[in-house]
């Protein structure tokens, strides 16, 4: 049968790769000892960042909603030490480890907490919305979702520009039930556009278990039927998450069209400051915690090189406390933004 | 170094807390991640954490201490190192306070006129007659007011009438099991089961759309958004779905849809979730749109609102949950949709509010009456309709009038009584009417910013000044 010509422009080039999922399969990044120790270092720096903010949003210098990464470390740390120049990474309002794991000073990512004119968004933008285009940081978004059709927006600006790059979409299993997800791996799809959706699946969206919001629980099969393959990974081992985005990096760089990679995490805390989380039991919690804490499992692994002993690992951990310590001071006692900041950056040109 | 720990805030609102149970005890030693104290606040009861790693050298907040403030020291931790007494003696360090910004506020003052150009469009509004300066509905003689929070009478009102009513259900993220995000479904999942108390995935354009068909159905649903800042997902369905099918389909169909959650600035969310949206869905023929302020009106308008015929946008408002207001305990409280309230009576200046924005009016008419002047304030409770007899005859006794809200002030429901004021009041006016609103910007998080950026009392006191010409 003869195609029409208007059939023919409009198919797209036939996939080169199977386009099926896969249930995990795990394999682990064969890591060097320095990579394990870069590995620790930017988790532990998430860690004692996010629970220093904690407390500084108890003492009240921080306001509004603070949501925290405690427990999910492992995941943007496996992927963004994968990255190349040019990448983007895009997520929602959980957005403090991203941040530190792009290498944004934590100094004013703890000033813009403590809304001072030395944050990263001069005080404006607070916890949920910061930026940092130096970095490949695009946010930073406080509506559910709204981040999967922006990300899939830079991967096709990518394109557009033969750019080798890919854009990181970060999302939770709460938000994969929003409809611009699935409007927007059509379009990911349809138009081979370099873009890796991450869904964070922490196992909750706000008190809000998977299986109670999700008909299809297996959240890495949610693009079967726009033909994008998905992978579930575990999110508390970064050498598997490291494995897993490596690879799927590699593919879309090459034009292989997007993916997705379900990183199945945890986070300690509650959703926010003010989630009591009583929709979990602490045991489930203390469980998590003590089998399969992404730090404690990479500080096995360090020690088992022998190349470290276990009170190096102790002065690493101080270190970082200490860089902890002078971005808190330094996001206390940086001057609250100026009153006519109030009126700038509302348009470009106004 | 000693390290105090502090009374901790646990929520944006969060000012003071019980101290319900210590899990240490002096002497324990703790490290990062341990449970140290378990706090209860209005809404919930929270976990204390431990971030440093010490020894509890003292604790000096007993367990069952209740408005402990925030920030207050409740125990000294000592570090590695340093003994518990050198701790508990020394005391940690202190928070140090922000350095405040000492430039001098911009030259924009917040009440300054926007001039809308005068409308020509008919006037289709009943004028003058029929104006409720009755303060409140036909309340019989000697009923008990009880007091309680605005959360807990709205939490009644979807009750009762759900009590009355198979066809009410409510549905929406964190109604059931946690209870309401802002716990204002407190108790409804117990009463009412899951068939009638629905948690939804987080999927606005998906459930308002549902919502909506289930309406068409028979059914008559409350929508309640997280915030009124997520109904932006699905703002299609409220207009083009909902507030235009009766109209489109002659009559035949009608959406009896509430849409309620709360609306308007929180507490330092900043920019994407602190926006009022009354004047976007006033814009809409076909809804019906109520933002009360007090508790007895959120109940009655809220009743009102899920017996309507007609789709309802119910604006809360999250700092006013926790207030309380007296609140008349009859069988069927039931406040009508569309009408005004004079909260004070005055012969100086007419202040027109609502939702929140009538408090900071109610605080400004204080102030004023220091200063010899008298001012009326009137709650609009209802945007759409709007009672303009009730504004109108208000300015033609005050003729001065300052229309209050927290909100932008382009094209707001300001800018809709200052036409009506012109367009129909123009007689009575011996002075421009002049608005206070929020300045023209997104919402800032900075806490500074974020105060300067909000209405207060004092605009409102100053922009009446003016009206009066005494400033
Ligand atoms: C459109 C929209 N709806 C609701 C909310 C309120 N909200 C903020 S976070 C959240 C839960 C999201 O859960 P998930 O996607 O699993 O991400 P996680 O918080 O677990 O990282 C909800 C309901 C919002 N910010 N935006
Ligand atoms: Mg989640």
């Amino acid at each position: 049968m003869a195609t029409s010509k208007a059939a023919s422009t409009a198919k797209k080039a036939p996939p080169r790769r199977s386009r099926k999922s896969k249930t995990a399969t795990p394999v682990l990044y064969d890591a060097t000892f320095d990579e394990l120790l870069e590995f620790h270092r930017q988790m532990l720096l998430i860690r004692r960042f996010e629970e220093r903010a904690g407390q500084m949003y108890g003492m009240g210098l921080i306001g509004g909603f603070c949501h925290l990464y405690i427990g999910q470390e492992a995941v943007v740390v496996g992927l963004q030490t994968a990255m190349q120049e040019g990448d983007a990474v895009i997520t929602g309002y959980r957005d403090h480890g991203h941040m530190l794991a792009c290498g944004i000073d934590p100094k004013v990512v703890m000033a813009e907490l403590t809304g001072r004119a030395a944050g990263i968004s001069r005080g404006k933008g607070g916890s949920m919305h910061m930026f940092s285009v130096e970095h490949g940081f695009y946010g930073g978004h406080g509506i559910v979702a709204a981040q999967v059709p922006l990300g899939t927006g830079l991967a096709f600006s990518m394109k557009y520009q033969d750019k080798p790059n890919v854009a990181l979409t970060y999302f939770g299993d709460g938000a994969a039930n929003q409809g611009q997800v699935y409007e927007s791996l059509n379009m990911a799809e349809l138009w081979s556009l370099p873009v890796l959706f991450v869904i964070e699946n922490n196992q909750y969206a706000m008190g809000t278990s998977v299986n109670r919001a999700s008909s299809e629980d297996q959240l890495y099969r949610r693009g079967e039927s726009f033909r994008v393959p998905g992978k579930q990974v575990n999110g508390m081992d970064v050498l598997e998450v490291r494995a897993a985005g490596e690879a799927a990096m590699k593919d879309a760089r090459e034009g292989g069209g997007p993916s997705i990679l379900e990183m199945k995490t945890y986070r300690y805390r509650g959703h926010s400051m003010s989630d009591p989380a009583k929709y979990r039991t602490k045991d489930e919690v203390k469980e998590m915690r003590e089998t399969s804490d992404p730090i404690d499992q990479n500080a096995t692994r360090l020690l088992e090189t022998g190349k470290i002993t276990e009170d190096q690992i102790k002065d690493l951990d101080k270190e970082i406390r200490a860089i902890v310590q002078e971005a808190a001071t330094f996001a206390q006692e940086s001057p609250e933004p100026a009153l006519e900041e109030l009126y700038t950056d509302i348009l470009v040109e106004a | 170094m000693a390290i105090d720990l502090q009374m901790p805030a646990m929520s944006p609102t969060m000012e003071e807390g019980t101290l319900a149970k210590w899990l240490v005890k002096e002497g324990d030693s703790v490290s990062s991640g341990d449970i140290l104290a378990e706090i209860e606040t209005d809404k919930a009861t929270m976990e204390m954490e431990a971030v440093d790693e010490g020894t509890i050298a003292k604790i000096l907040v007993a367990e069952g201490t209740e408005s402990v403030a925030v920030g207050t020291v409740i125990a000294v931790l000592a570090e590695e190192g340093e003994s518990a007494e050198d701790a508990a003696a020394k005391g940690g360090s202190t928070i140090v306070d922000a350095p405040a910004s000492d430039a001098p506020l911009p030259q924009s003052s917040p009440f300054a006129g926007f001039y809308v150009p005068c409308s020509l469009s008919p006037v289709l509004g009943e004028g003058r007659e029929g104006g409720s300066s009755a303060a409140t509905p036909e309340i019989p003689a000697g009923t008990n007011l009880v007091t309680m929070t605005v959360r807990e009478a709205l939490r009644d009102a979807m009750a009762e009438e759900m009590r009355a009513d198979e066809r009410v259900f409510v549905m929406g993220e964190e109604v059931a099991e946690y209870q309401g995000a802002y716990k204002v479904t407190q108790g409804l999942l117990d009463e009412f089961g899951d068939k009638r108390v629905v948690d939804t995935p987080i999927t606005e354009h998906g459930f308002a759309g549902l919502g909506v068909g289930a309406a068409m159905g028979g059914l008559r649903p409350i929508v309640e958004f997280m915030t009124f800042n997520f109904a932006m997902q699905a703002i299609d369905h409220i207009i083009n779905s909902a507030a235009k099918t009766n109209y489109m389909s002659g009559g035949q169909m009608r959406c009896p849809i509430v849409f309620r959650g709360p609306n308007g600035a929180a507490s330092r969310v900043a920019a994407q979730h602190s926006q009022n949206y009354a004047s976007w869905y006033g814009h809409v023929p076909g809804l019906k749109v109520v933002a009360p302020y007090s508790a007895d009106d959120a109940k009655g308008l809220l009743k009102s609102a899920i017996r309507s015929e007609d789709p309802i946008i119910f604006l809360d408002n999250e700092l006013l949950y926790g207030r309380s207001f007296g609140v008349p305990e009859m069988d069927d409280f039931t406040v009508p949709i569309g009408k005004a309230r004079v909260v004070r009576e005055g012969t100086d200046v007419t202040l027109v509010a609502y939702s929140i924005a009538v408090g900071i009016a109610l605080e400004a008419a204080d102030t004023l009456a220091e200063q010899g002047i008298s001012a009326e304030v009137i709650d609009l409770r209802t945007i759409r309709p709007l009672d303009r007899a009730t504004v109108l005859q208000s300015l033609a006794k005050t003729n001065r009038l300052v229309s209050v809200e927290e909100g932008w002030p382009q094209f707001s429901v300001s800018s809709e009584i200052m036409a009506i004021c012109m367009e129909e009041g123009f007689d009575d006016l011996d002075a421009p009417v002049l608005r206070v609103c929020d300045e023209d910007v997104p919402l800032p998080y900075a806490e500074n910013l974020e105060k300067l950026a909000l209405i207060d009392a004092d605009c409102v006191v100053k922009a009446a000044l003016k009206v009066c010409y005494r400033d």
